[in-house]
């Protein structure tokens, strides 16, 4: 099995401001130590509160931030890499809230072929753009719309088409469906379910939300203040849980009503 | 005996309709869930018992708390009523509390407005509030402003201000939705003791059919401006009558199944 990515000993700590003026600046520890695997058809969520890391680890592993210390590798090769286009090829984002990841004066069309041409990615951009839309459940009309016409789940449908246009081999979803409305939610991750199984994409999908990591991943990292506290198949995390903060995220899932 | 009466309210921005015709009762001590995607009217709804429209809204129909009148009167006769005998809670505490002022201050507000309490009594009584939504060490985070509180702790303070004067209605909105889902659990677990030890009614609303469902007695579904179904929380798990309803109860029903098919866990 193919090892896409890999994460060494990753760390990345940010200065904050100094409180007094006589007070030492202090560090953030966002992420500490984290050592991570991603096998080709991998599908991984990364779990945990609002300041533990996730999105941290993301921008790492993305290439987007650099490292304090340690060291991300695509294909056995550190990054940063001498030519980062075949890296971004291979490996492409979809973020939590597409009016602020959707550029507002692109029409739909633009918005796709903007990898395509920033990547050099050699094939037809037309057809591509036919096809990455009719793979997430879009209408060739789309073609010429703008952000602001669309709904929640379409713009979050057309930053998909984005993401899978220069044919990724990995996806990373950050909170890809917190903004929208519940059943527009399901629709999302049903495409997300879908699109993973029909493209044999690898997937990291990180959120808050385990019920969400259940439907979608196969194993599970928990992180909690930037460490990886627990790890391992999605099953045995959720059915037996050995670290405390873990079992606290478990018993916290709002429950329903069994009705009669 | 019905604390609330809503009858007929239409809330129309120009032309547009955001609420139309809604009409629910609410018994004092009971709790009513409100759901609805963004956009639905549920929180338009609430601001309007509570009088807090933005002025460019007009509303239409009739609002009867303990048989008075709401709809209509000004914000003057208004300011009696709010904070006193409704009391609320919102989505963001970090908005909604005023960053200059000390936390302490800000829960004396209501009670020496409406209690007429003198400062330092006022903030005594505060510290006591604060021990209640269970902060600990109140006689320090009276003293702190939200900036220096975490996001439950904050909501606790929007908790205790709204509950200050012991109100026969709490309306609380997305009061969880900007907190993480251990804090989550939590807050709602105190809304609820709260509720229940006052005697208070609670408007609850949210997006969240599971929180809701563990909030309230019944559940007013809206949609596009709409009630288009009220019913006991187990006839909505049950048996929904509107398909719009259905699709809400199986979206949730389907993510509530996949956590169970992965971990195993026997329903309550």
């Amino acid at each position: 099995m193919t090892t896409l990515l890999r994460a060494d000993g990753l760390s990345r700590t940010y200065k904050l401001p100094r409180t007094g003026v006589r007070s030492e600046k202090s560090v953030r520890h966002a992420l500490v130590d984290m050592n991570l695997v991603i096998n080709e058809g991998d599908k991984i969520g990364i779990v945990g509160e609002s300041g533990s890391g996730k999105t941290t680890l993301a921008r790492l592993l993305l290439g987007l931030d650099v490292p304090t210390t340690g060291s991300v590798s695509f294909l056995g090769d550190k990054l940063p890499l001498p030519d980062m286009r075949q890296f971004r090829r291979q490996i492409q984002v979809v973020f939590q809230d597409p009016r602020s990841s959707l550029n507002p004066r692109m029409s739909v069309e633009d918005i796709i072929i903007e990898p395509l041409e920033c990547l050099g990615v050699e094939e037809s951009h037309s057809a591509r753009i036919e096809e990455v839309l009719s793979a997430v459940g879009l209408s060739h009309e789309m073609r010429s719309r703008y952000p602001h016409e669309l709904s929640g789940g379409q713009r979050q449908r057309v930053a998909i088409a984005r993401a899978l246009a220069p044919r990724p081999r990995l996806l990373i979803a950050d909170e890809p469906v917190s903004a929208l409305d519940v059943l527009v939610r399901d629709e999302i991750l049903a495409l997300i379910s879908d699109l993973t199984a029909n493209l044999g994409l690898t997937l990291i999908l990180i959120s808050h939300d385990l019920s969400l990591i259940a439907r979608l991943c196969d194993d599970v990292v928990v992180m909690q203040d930037g460490v990886a506290v627990e790890r391992g198949k999605t099953t045995e995390v959720f059915r037996a849980p050995s670290h405390a903060f873990t079992k606290m995220l478990i018993a916290s899932v709002p429950r329903l009503p069994t009705g009669q | 005996m019905t604390l609330l009466q809503v009858r007929n309210l239409t809330i129309r921005f120009g032309h547009r309709v955001v609420v139309d015709d809604v009409s629910f009762e609410l018994e004092a001590g009971q709790r009513l869930g409100i759901i609805g995607e963004s956009g639905s009217g549920k929180t338009l709804t609430s601001l309007a018992v509570i009088g807090l429209l933005p002025d460019t809204a007009a509303a239409t129909g009739s609002i009867l708390l303990d048989g008075q009148e709401l709809m209509g009167k000004s914000d003057r006769e208004f300011s009696s009523i709010r904070g006193n005998r409704i009391g609320m809670v919102f989505q963001e505490p970090l908005t909604a509390l005023n960053p200059l002022m000390r936390v302490g201050k800000q829960i004396a507000q209501p009670l020496r407005i409406h209690r007429g309490m003198r400062m330092t009594a006022a903030i005594a009584r505060a510290a006591e509030l604060c021990a209640r939504v269970g902060l600990p060490d109140p006689e320090r985070v009276v003293r702190s402003y939200p900036h220096q509180l975490s996001g439950g702790q904050r909501q606790r303070i929007g908790l205790a201000i709204a509950l200050a004067c012991s109100p026969s209605l709490l309306i609380a909105d997305e009061p969880t939705t900007a907190l993480d889902v251990t804090v989550q659990q939590d807050v709602l677990k105190l809304i609820n003791d709260l509720v229940r030890s006052e005697g208070s009614s609670l408007i609850f609303v949210s997006h969240d059919l599971p929180v809701v469902s563990s909030m309230a007695e019944r559940v007013a579904v809206m949609r596009s401006g709409q009630v288009v179904e009220l019913a006991a929380v187990n006839e909505l798990f049950g048996a929904a009558r509107h398909e719009y309803a259905r699709m809400l109860v199986d979206a949730a029903r389907r993510s509530d199944d996949d956590f169970i098919r992965v971990s195993e866990r026997g329903r309550k």
